[in-house]
């Protein structure tokens, strides 16, 4: 009983992977949909593998995790020390939070047209777009975690003679840590729906994005599917990355 | 560090040049009593003035704090307590008035901070050992130095504690005792408790009590806490400072000479006995003025 309960247990989340294709596969098979817009299971799992395996899909891929990567790079960069600056002194951060709070509510996709513009139709305008709304993310969060360092800390550090700079290297940046976590890993899904967006409007020749709309056009069904799962995937892997990080760095965090 | 300072009023402690105004004011009064404090005084605060929003909680408020004694601080709830040690100990500012050490400023001098709440006093990204050697890295004590003094306390402290730890991995005690070490490896001129035991059990309370007691007859520190446990508050003490409710005045300031080592039986000592009640008397006549 006990080793029977234990196999389930550790493959609890493949049930519900098993139950979704059981499903698929049934709705398939009953021609519930056009079976060109709904393609069978195998079939893209088929074109999933050799969209990875031949290159294709692999290189859009990779040119969507460089895209995402980049700009998450620099908006972390950029809105960390910012953060800290900002939330340390809380008067500043209130002054600027109806800004940092109206970008933070605008939709990125909205600056399209704007970043087009100012940066041109190339890379650059992608990787700054993402970075930007990934950016207010990273700094609300650093700036709360920051406003938020316990009183006790801060105290401590002066009475022990710190100075406003050592105060804030040593014990705001770290307090502020898992506040910034949370903003990281908002920060970086954020950028990746941004580039996936932006590579499909913002004339691109490769990533998932532009393999997304041109699928769709082709009507290859399986390949967009493909294409999706490949996103999804990036987007758990991301996540989970950060959180492994995190709870690596942020050991102390909840104890 | 070897500097002695001898008993006079040094020059900063001269009355207020006019550049303070609102000093200035009381600049006769104030300067007569800076004249005077009793020998072997280690703190004297003088024209002592803190508000809070509008209400007065010290104003006009003097005190001396003898050298190389340990003095509690007790009295009723919200009396100010603690804001007595915090603008002491610089964590908080004061409107008006002047607190010297061996008359020096503070920042002239070194103190030492042990806090109630020790689970939110450490930092607990460092291991225990790196808490430690914080405050002389703040100092600019160069490694060899500093790995030098820390192992000279930890031998003197002989505890058992995993000092690669992180504080999160230690017991409430052995928290509040990496504490203690933190704010004793910069070898304070004074130490400071606010209300050090107050978040241990009882148990752990007894330990800690006896740890500092040990200290203390070790170093001759001189120490200032801040205690809502009257039995803490004289065991330990030397003297026993009683304060009034707000506008705070000193109501009585208790001496406890008792010999140290003080044990469990010096709990029931005539002598102890004697003082807490005495102490009980003030503080319940203090309390029930409203």
């Amino acid at each position: 009983m006990k080793n029977l309960d234990r196999l389930f247990g550790s493959v609890k989340p493949l049930w519900g992977v098993l139950t979704l294709l059981a499903i698929w596969w049934l709705a398939w098979k009953a021609e519930v949909a056009d079976p060109v817009l709904l393609p069978s299971p195998q079939a893209t799992m088929a074109s999933l593998w050799e969209g990875m395996a031949d290159g294709g899909l692999w290189g859009d891929f990779l040119s969507t995790v460089k895209r995402t990567t980049i700009s998450f790079a620099l908006a972390a960069v950029i809105a960390i020390p910012l953060g800290i600056f900002l939330g340390s002194s809380e008067r500043l951060y209130r002054s600027l939070e109806f800004i940092i709070d109206f970008f933070r509510s605008t939709p990125a996709s909205a600056l399209f047209p704007l970043f087009l513009i100012l940066f041109g139709v190339g890379e650059l305008a992608k990787i700054l777009v993402a970075a930007f709304g990934a950016a207010l993310v990273i700094l609300f969060n650093v700036a709360y975690g920051v406003m938020n360092a316990r009183q006790t800390r801060l105290l401590a550090a002066r009475v022990m003679g710190a100075n406003k700079l050592q105060t804030l290297r040593d014990v705001m940046f770290w307090e502020s840590l898992p506040q910034t976590f949370v903003g990281l890993r908002n920060g970086v899904s954020l950028a990746l729906v941004i580039v996936i967006v932006a590579e499909m409007f913002i004339g691109s020749t490769d990533g998932l994005g532009h393999r997304l709309v041109e699928a769709q056009m082709l009507f290859r069904m399986p390949e967009m599917y493909a294409a999706i799962f490949a996103a999804g995937a990036l987007g758990y892997a991301l996540n989970w990355g950060s959180l492994l990080v995190e709870k690596r760095i942020v050991h102390w965090g909840g104890k | 560090m070897a500097e002695l300072r001898v008993y006079a009023i040094p020059a900063e402690a001269a009355p207020p040049a006019p550049a303070a105004p609102a000093a200035a004011n009381e600049a006769p009064t104030l300067e007569e009593r800076l004249r005077w404090f009793p020998p072997n005084t280690h703190i004297t605060v003088r024209g002592l003035r803190k508000t809070f929003g509008g209400t007065v909680i010290y104003d006009g408020f003097d005190l001396d704090i003898p050298r190389g004694k340990i003095t509690s601080v007790f009295g009723p709830n919200g009396c100010g307590k603690s804001t007595l040690i915090n603008m002491i100990s610089g964590l908080i500012p004061y409107d008006v008035g002047q607190i010297l050490f061996d008359g020096k400023t503070l920042a002239e001098t070194r103190i030492g901070y042990v806090f109630q709440n020790y689970r939110e006093a450490l930092f607990p990204w460092m291991r225990a050992i790196d808490n430690i050697h914080y405050p002389l890295k703040l100092m600019g004590v160069p490694k060899a130095e500093r790995e030098r003094r820390v192992e000279k306390l930890i031998a003197s402290f002989d505890v058992p504690i995993d000092f690669n730890a992180y504080p999160y991995q230690l017991s409430g005690g052995q928290m509040q005792t990496i504490c203690i070490m933190r704010a004793l490896v910069v070898e304070p001129e004074v130490l400071f408790l606010d209300e050090p035991f107050s978040a241990l059990d009882y148990e752990m309370t007894l330990l800690m009590r006896d740890r500092l007691q040990r200290i203390y007859q070790e170093r001759g520190t001189t120490m200032m806490m801040v205690s809502h446990n009257l039995e803490d508050a004289v065991w330990l003490a030397d003297h026993i400072l009683l304060l009034t409710r707000k506008p705070t005045r000193v109501a009585d300031f208790v001496s406890f000479d008792a010999v140290r080592p003080r044990t469990a039986e010096t709990l029931s000592e005539p002598d102890f006995v004697r003082v807490k009640k005495h102490c009980l008397e003030v503080f319940q006549r203090e309390a029930s003025l409203r």
